[in-house]
């Protein structure tokens, strides 16, 4: 209505008003006093029956008003206020919350961005996996998915695809990529579109090698072609094998695995000619991973069915698939439900959320205090017309916005935080992208966690103001607190910190352990002073038959350098990939179909030499020689798990098995068992081949020499690259140590530990403020009393025992709750942490200690006061 | 002890619109000043009305908003300055409209209450 012209003339009409109501007032004095009153008499007779000046001047002007918004305003105006009268209050308060928000702001974008983020690919929701069964994961092999996709009808597209490693030539020299190899129809089931030049289609595939066309990703032509637009027709080599530049993907599409950044994609034909290895004839190479549009109003039930009924009659028509099954999810993280990094990111977030827990009992409990002193204030209001509910709004909005803030900054710090870590690179050369930042989502998650924790901790006090009696608070400045002696408000919010802490201490101690732990965990490797030169030899141009003799000559220049003291060469090594996965069949086997397979074991290819090189002891029978060569019998070495599954007791050195009809060995040693992926990992079964021999006709392109050196890492890096180079100047190498490898594996368990100690910390920092503030509150409320004992002739250990009493009580009741609880959570933890429990003795011990230690130091500088009281100086006052 | 929560205008929502109806009629008679208002009411009432003197500005505010009534300072013939208020024709409108509605009302409520069917 008139509202834009109210604006500015309310002004003016709340002086009127005012005006209006002081004449009515003079009018009605003179009056009385007409009619014979004194002024004095007269004035507050007219005020009387005139009712509250204030309160009806506020609900006359609430008529010009959006009284809602503007008191709301107003509220918000005087509680900022209120806040910069008492800094340090306010900033307390803020950074406790930013602590609380901060964390779970920190915790959730990483669950968001790994986790619940869905592929960054168009209609994410119709997108599935065709899963292997239970026990081979995602993996499929390439006939299996062509029989899948022909035969079954839920789905309105099937695509395959596998990663694919590769050395790629800019200009002269060769750099390590990693791409996709990719069944035709991949982009177009996708539905997405290249940012320029065109995509390879279902129509391009006319078997094998007759799709030599290459698709980078975006950054990929950025970085090493300068954005140049006509690289469209260009060739390009991967490991010296030629592919022609078709398009260009769009800069947001980075392939199908989350984190993972392709560097481009090629059809899955032409792979063969850039890795030498047919990943497409073998209907038990399970190579590939399968992702399928569904048909509307196909469930993933009815598809999952659907395709077990294909699979079936393909286990009829081909033995190899005997057992086979099929199980549909969710393409990426969303839908994986066993995620063992989903377990650990939701245990971690509830552990967040405790910490918020804590921080905000601690301003519950701070807030009641200030209520409390300012009492006075609030009773003055009350009394001179302010309505309980204003107070009440007045308290929470100030409560309100001080979590608002504190989120802010909490977001904010938690923003650069996650900054750093979205551009870690933890997985070596293999490209990743954490898209962790937070989004809108996550700020969202955040402004709600705030003002629910604003309204928790705002509204305890509220208690207070609503049981106020007026008259009594004016006479004693602060507002009635509730009784020492029962069990307060006061009690329970110190419980509850006290009780979050020792949960917290105890993640936090059995994370510590379980590192510890883990890095005294038995190798079987000793990888101190062992430096590791990687480099796929079909990068230079060589297939796996060619390879042997670069291998030799590499190893042979390594061993020429001064200073070292053993060298090897083998296709990989544990905890840098290597390592093949091969069914084995007990000798005498003469179906090798994988029903009848006794187990899967991991595969090296190593020289002479490489168990004393890498440190692993040979338990039984005798290492490799070079004449443990292609034409002399095949032998192996295993490991005892391997030994104990197929051999139990006996002794396995003299034993035999097979890997197909064609790879028959007889076993010559057994070594010890050890970790080859990580250091929390099950006993695998692990069996090392003679390089010389390969794994029955296969010869590996790949060369990883290890070199036992005392000299400095670095100076042996620099002999090591230089002899290298000058051999093979078309391989990249990469150098580095294998401890420090290693050390990368363990970038989970140490994150894990950090994370749980920063929140251990944060919750015992909490805890600590709490249970000062509740002794020093007690010490102080009872000075007179304590003053009146001591000079009765009580002791020290009285005054201690009755100020301290109830604050030990509760720090003892609680850390016993908090360690049952933590007990209690004994399984949540375990998905955070390996070998360690809350049950561990050591980690009980440690946390009666740091909860002993933190009681010590938050009761001292109180039992201190407490036992400074002069008792004659207090009478006197 | 604790008090009992202070009494709040909003409480007497009943009345508010019986004292708008009230005010606008005596304004219809002739314009006046809040004093005078009450001061009728009061006369008027036979005193049988305890209206707190102050109810009064509220409620005028509310109709200067809602353009029932307008107001102008002036000088009394007591020679005060005071803001004398007008009905304006909306609020001839709003009050011959209310009053009617009330009448309705009073009579249903009277027929209700008369003890003729018992």
């Amino acid at each position: 209505m008139h509202w834009f012209k109210q604006l500015f003339t309310r002004r003016q009409i709340y002086s009127d008003l005012s005006e209006e109501i002081q004449q009515h007032l003079a009018e009605k004095i003179a009056a009385l006093m007409a009619a014979g009153m004194s002024p004095k008499e007269a004035a507050s007779a007219a005020r009387r029956e005139f009712g509250n000046v204030t309160s009806i001047e506020e609900s006359g002007r609430e008529a010009w008003t959006w009284p809602r918004a503007e008191s709301v305003l107003s509220d918000v105006k005087f509680a900022l206020r209120k806040l910069k009268q008492s800094p340090g209050f306010a900033t307390t308060t803020i950074l406790t919350l930013a602590l609380g928000i901060g964390a779970n702001v920190v915790v959730f974008s990483v669950l968001n961005g790994l986790i619940l983020r869905p592929l960054d690919v168009p209609e994410p929701s119709n997108l599935f996996q065709i899963m292997h069964g239970k026990d081979w994961g995602g993996s499929q092999s390439y006939r299996d998915y062509l029989d899948y996709r022909d035969r079954d009808a839920s789905f309105s597209g099937m695509l395959a695809y596998q990663y694919l490693r590769a050395g790629v030539r800019v200009g002269k020299t060769v750099a390590q990529s990693w791409g996709f190899d990719v069944s035709g129809n991949y982009f177009d089931v996708l539905g997405v579109q290249p940012a320029f030049g065109h995509f390879f289609h279902a129509a391009d595939e006319h078997g094998p090698a007759s799709a030599p066309y290459i698709v980078l990703s975006y950054d990929f032509w950025r970085l090493h072609f300068d954005s140049n637009p006509h690289v469209l027709g260009e060739t390009i080599e991967l490991n010296q094998h030629p592919l022609t530049v078709i398009g260009v993907a769009r800069k947001d599409f980075h392939g199908t695995e989350p984190l993972f950044v392709a560097d481009y994609w090629i059809p899955l034909v032409n792979a063969t000619q850039v890795t030498g290895f047919d990943d497409l004839p073998y209907r038990d190479h399970y190579a590939f991973t399968v992702l399928g549009r569904l048909k509307p109003r196909v469930t993933p039930q009815q598809a999952t069915r659907s395709l077990n009924i294909v699979a079936a009659q393909m286990a009829k028509e081909d033995p190899k698939d005997d057992g086979l099954t099929a199980l549909v999810r969710l393409a990426g993280p969303a839908g994986d439900e066993q995620d063992p990094t989903k377990k650990a990111l939701l245990g971690i977030l509830l552990l967040a959320m405790l910490v918020l827990l804590a921080a905000c009992a601690n301003l519950a409990s701070i807030f009641a205090a200030r209520a409390t002193d300012r009492g006075g204030e609030l009773a003055i209001r009350l009394a001179i017309g302010a309505s309980r509910w204003m107070i009440l709004r007045q308290l929470l909005t100030e409560a309100v916005i001080v979590s608002i803030v504190g989120a802010a900054v909490g977001s904010f710090f938690a923003r650069l935080l996650l900054g750093v870590l979205s551009r870690l690179q933890i997985f070596g050369d293999f490209p990743t992208h954490f898209m962790i930042l937070p989004d809108g989502r996550v700020y969202l998650v955040a402004l709600a966690l705030s003002i629910a924790s604003g309204i928790f901790f705002g509204l305890l006090p509220a208690r207070q103001v609503w049981k106020t009696d007026v008259v009594q608070a004016i006479k004693t400045g602060c507002l009635e607190t509730e009784s020492f002696r029962r069990l307060a408000v006061r009690d329970v919010l110190l419980a509850v910190q006290i009780v979050v802490c020792t949960l917290l201490v105890t993640a936090s101690l059995v994370g510590v352990r379980g590192l510890m732990l883990a890095l005294h965990v038995p190798l079987a490797i000793q990888p101190e002073q062992v430096t590791l030169a990687q480099a796929d030899l079909r990068m230079a141009g060589y297939s796996g038959e060619q390879a042997l003799p670069v291998q030799k000559r590499l190893l042979e220049a390594a061993q020429a350098i001064p200073g070292v003291s053993a060298a090897a060469v083998s296709d990989g090594v544990p905890f840098l990939g290597g390592g093949g996965d091969w069914f084995v069949y007990r000798w005498g086997t003469t179906e090798f179909l994988p029903s009848h397979m006794a187990f899967d074991a991991l595969s090296f290819l190593i020289s002479p030499g490489y168990l004393n090189t890498a440190g692993t002891r040979l338990l039984a029978g005798r290492d490799f020689t070079w004449h443990d060569a292609g034409g002399s019998p095949r032998v192996a070495i295993v490991n005892q798990t391997f030994a104990r599954k197929l051999y139990g007791d006996k002794s396995a050195v003299g034993q035999r098995f097979a890997l197909w009809e064609t790879a028959k060995y007889e076993v010559i040693g057994v070594v010890e068992d050890g970790k080859y992926g990580s250091v929390s990992e099950d006993p695998h079964a692990a069996m090392f081949l003679p390089l010389a021999q390969g794994i029955g006709e296969v010869m590996s392109p790949s060369a990883t020499i290890l070199v036992r050196s005392r000299l400095p890492q670095d100076q042996i890096a620099a002999a090591l690259r230089q002899k290298l180079i000058a051999i093979e100047p078309g391989a990249p190498f990469t150098i580095r140590s294998w401890a420090d490898a290693i050390d990368l594996s363990m970038i989970v368990p140490r994150a894990v530990a950090a994370v749980l100690g920063v929140m251990g910390l944060l919750a015992a920092m909490l805890a600590v403020t709490g249970v000062f503030g509740m002794a020093s509150y007690s010490v102080s409320k009872r000075r007179k009393e304590q003053g009146i004992r001591m000079a009765l002739g009580a002791q020290p250990v009285d005054i201690l025992r009755s100020t301290l009493h109830r604050p030990l009580l509760l720090l003892i009741g609680g850390s016993c709750l908090g360690l049952l609880g933590g007990v209690l959570t004994s399984r949540l933890l375990a998905h955070l942490v390996s070998f360690a429990t809350p049950r561990d003795p050591l980690v009980l011990a440690g946390v009666l200690f740091v909860m002993t230690f933190l009681g010590l130091v938050a009761t001292w500088v109180p039992a201190r006061r407490a036992l400074g009281i002069d008792p004659s100086r207090l009478l006197r006052e | 002890m604790p008090t009992s929560p202070g009494k709040q205008p909003e409480q007497r929502d009943l009345f508010r619109g019986a004292l708008e109806m009230m005010i606008l009629r005596s304004l219809r008679r002739q314009p006046m000043h809040g004093y005078a208002l009450v001061q009728h009411i009061k006369q008027r009432s036979k005193d049988l009305l305890q209206v707190e003197e102050g109810s009064l500005y509220p409620a005028l505010q509310r109709m200067l908003r809602d353009n029932l009534v307008k107001a102008e300072w002036e000088i009394s013939a007591s020679n005060r300055k005071v803001r004398t208020y007008r009905i304006t024709p909306a609020g001839i409108k709003h009050l011959e409209h209310e009053v009617s509605s009330f009448e309705q009302m009073l009579k249903g409520i009277n027929l209700v209450l008369s003890p003729a069917d018992f």
